[in-house]
């Protein structure tokens, strides 16, 4: 549905986008992840026709986004980072408006309009005008305002800033219901949000693509060594200078699968907190690790795996890449 | 043609709930209604002593009240909309890009034209709703005439009006749509028209070569034309020429906008 090759866009001497690559399949939701002005915006801009690109090609639905433009733009929904509000207009006004400009035909306009309403969950602002409507609300007609026209391909950018927790969940519900029958772009760089509702993830950082895949396999391939938190409490013995921090360690590091433990100093409720480096052979060893702690007289607290989320995969390839970028110079 | 009238709607609308819309319609009504009150005393009286003083002679003069009230406030109406004109025409582009609309009509199936033109005819079409009412005092003032003045002098007088603020607003969408601020807009619009003002006051002390192209190209004398009732068709093409030269340089800079933007 969306074909985008080796497209680049400069801004004078600064490239925004740099020879970026992906494609789209009908019915797909992609999230576009990258940190602040890292070229997304940039990216949807030439996506939609706003913006025509420096070098490479951009295709939706078959046609190129700057040769046959209007073909395009008949088929998208954009909501830009600033929902493109006119602040005299009343809701149902507003999108009735764009209905008329997207050529949406009068029969059905009406409809359309009260079906973008019913989506958007705001039919009993209607009335109201634009500019009395909190932050949340102007979110949320802007929403509307890209899929009242019913387009094939819906293209948004940052759609959940400003909303507050429930209103988050109520979009991201609305963004997976839509996906089947729309193809769907959506840009964050809140990162739960791309592993809740997209089904692949271009990462995107200083105008390149630094990776392209599903959330979980993204968070499979870089997942290196597992590791474990273990919390607990050491039950003193008679001894009196109570249960030394090494015991603890040397306790820890008997279990098999482990590497290395590293521990802060217990305090004065002999409370620790150890956090384990697993073998990779070693597919789990929290039920080995709990039964040793116990056994051991230990009072066991808490036992968690330390997953890497999408969060420390984003920040490795954002890192490693300037890191890399860096040691380029140097050299 | 549906995106213009989409356009088009819109902007109607926006005009009907602008503040700046009403005060300048307002303003402009009040100032109107006055000259057109001491236009009309005025000649009435200077009639009166003609007609005393032509009948010391046994002749009264003949004179045109009506008439000359007409061209008086219709060169005034002209004047006015030097002034009116950056008012009307200087949140056009600025808003839309200010409020990050642009993008939205940018990325609609709309083409650059459409909205120039809507917005042009939006913003011409408020112009004549302003004027509407001014043409009450000019009907009473006809019907009360004797005798009553050809109807005709009013059309055209109002053609000529709507064409001269054509032009300025054609100028003035063309100017808004350079920059991201009203006031610089407005300033700029009213500085080309200033030098338009300046051309033709240049023009009419001159007789040589240039003295009478900068004549011809001077928006003032087309529109005297007009409210002696006459259509002249080169005034006509002047107007409708300059029309469609600003709105084709606005629809370039609209386009241009997708590569200024940073």
């Amino acid at each position: 549905m969306i074909e985008v090759q080796n497209l680049s866009k400069a801004f004078g001497a600064v490239h925004a986008v740099d020879d970026v690559s992906f494609t789209v399949g009908k019915g797909e939701i992609l999230g576009f992840l990258g940190p602040n002005g890292a070229g997304k915006t940039t990216t949807m801009r030439v996506l939609t026709g706003y913006l025509p690109a420096t070098s490479g090609t951009a295709r939706i639905a078959g046609y190129d986004v700057h040769e046959s433009s209007l073909e395009v733009r008949r088929r998208i929904g954009y909501l830009p980072e600033n929902p493109p509000l006119y602040p005299d207009m009343s809701v149902a006004g507003y999108l009735d408006f764009v209905a008329r400009i997207k050529g949406v035909p009068a029969a059905t306009r009406a409809g359309r309009v009260d079906a973008a309403l019913e989506m958007a969950n705001i039919t009993d602002k209607r009335r109201e005008l634009i500019k009395r409507l909190s932050k949340g609300y102007k979110q949320r007609v802007g929403l509307a305002q890209a899929l009242v026209h019913n387009p094939d391909v819906i293209i948004l950018d940052e759609p959940t800033i400003g909303l507050d927790p429930k209103q988050i969940i109520e979009v991201r519900h609305l963004i997976k219901s839509l996906a089947g029958s729309h193809t769907i772009i959506l840009s964050t760089h809140i990162l739960p949000e791309v592993s809740m509702t997209c089904d692949r993830v271009v990462i995107i950082n200083k105008g390149r693509v630094a990776a392209v895949d599903t959330p979980a396999n993204l968070t499979a391939q870089l997942k290196g060594a597992e590791r474990v938190r273990v919390e607990g409490r050491a039950v003193s013995r008679d001894t009196g200078g109570g249960v030394l921090d090494a015991e603890i360690i040397a306790l820890l590091q008997n279990v098999r699968g482990v590497r290395s433990v590293e521990m802060l100093p217990m305090d004065a409720r002999r409370h620790f907190v150890a956090t384990i480096e697993c073998q990779p052979e070693y597919e789990d060893i929290r039920g080995a690790l709990a039964a040793k702690v116990v056994g051991a007289g230990h009072e066991l607290l808490e036992l968690r795996s330390l997953r890497l989320s999408l969060e420390d995969i984003f920040l490795q390839l954002t890192t490693e890449d300037s890191a890399a970028a860096a040691e380029g110079k140097k050299r | 043609m549906r995106g213009l009238i989409a356009i088009y709607r819109k902007e109607m609308g926006h005009y009907f709930v602008s503040p700046i819309a009403y005060m300048v319609s307002g303003a402009f009504l009040l100032i109107t209604a006055i000259h057109f009150n001491r236009a009309l005393a005025v000649l009435m009286e200077r009639a009166l002593q003609a007609g005393m003083q032509g009948m010391q002679y046994g002749r009264i003069p003949e004179m045109d009240v009506p008439g000359m009230v007409l061209r008086a406030s219709f060169d005034f109406v002209g004047t006015l909309l030097f002034f009116m004109a950056p008012m009307l025409t200087m949140g056009m582009y600025p808003d839309e890009r200010k409020r990050g609309t642009m993008e939205l009509l940018m990325t609609s199936p709309l083409r650059e034209l459409d909205i120039v033109l809507g917005k042009f005819c939006a913003t011409l079409s408020f112009l004549a709703v302003m004027l509407l009412p001014t043409a009450l005092y000019q009907v009473a003032m006809f019907l009360a005439s004797e005798p009553r003045p050809p109807w005709r002098l009013l059309l055209t007088g109002y053609l000529g009006v709507l064409l001269l603020g054509g032009v300025l607003i054609a100028l003035g969408s063309f100017l808004s749509s350079l920059t991201e601020n009203q006031i610089i807009a407005a300033v700029l619009t009213f500085i080309a028209i200033l030098i338009l003002v300046l051309l033709n006051f240049l023009a009419s002390g001159s007789s040589s070569g240039l003295g009478e192209v900068l004549q011809y190209c001077s928006i003032m004398r087309h529109f005297d034309d007009f409210t002696r009732g006459v259509i002249d068709t080169s005034s006509l093409v002047f107007y409708l020429s300059l029309i469609g030269l600003f709105l084709l340089l606005t629809q370039r800079s609209v386009d241009a906008l997708r590569w200024r933007r940073a």
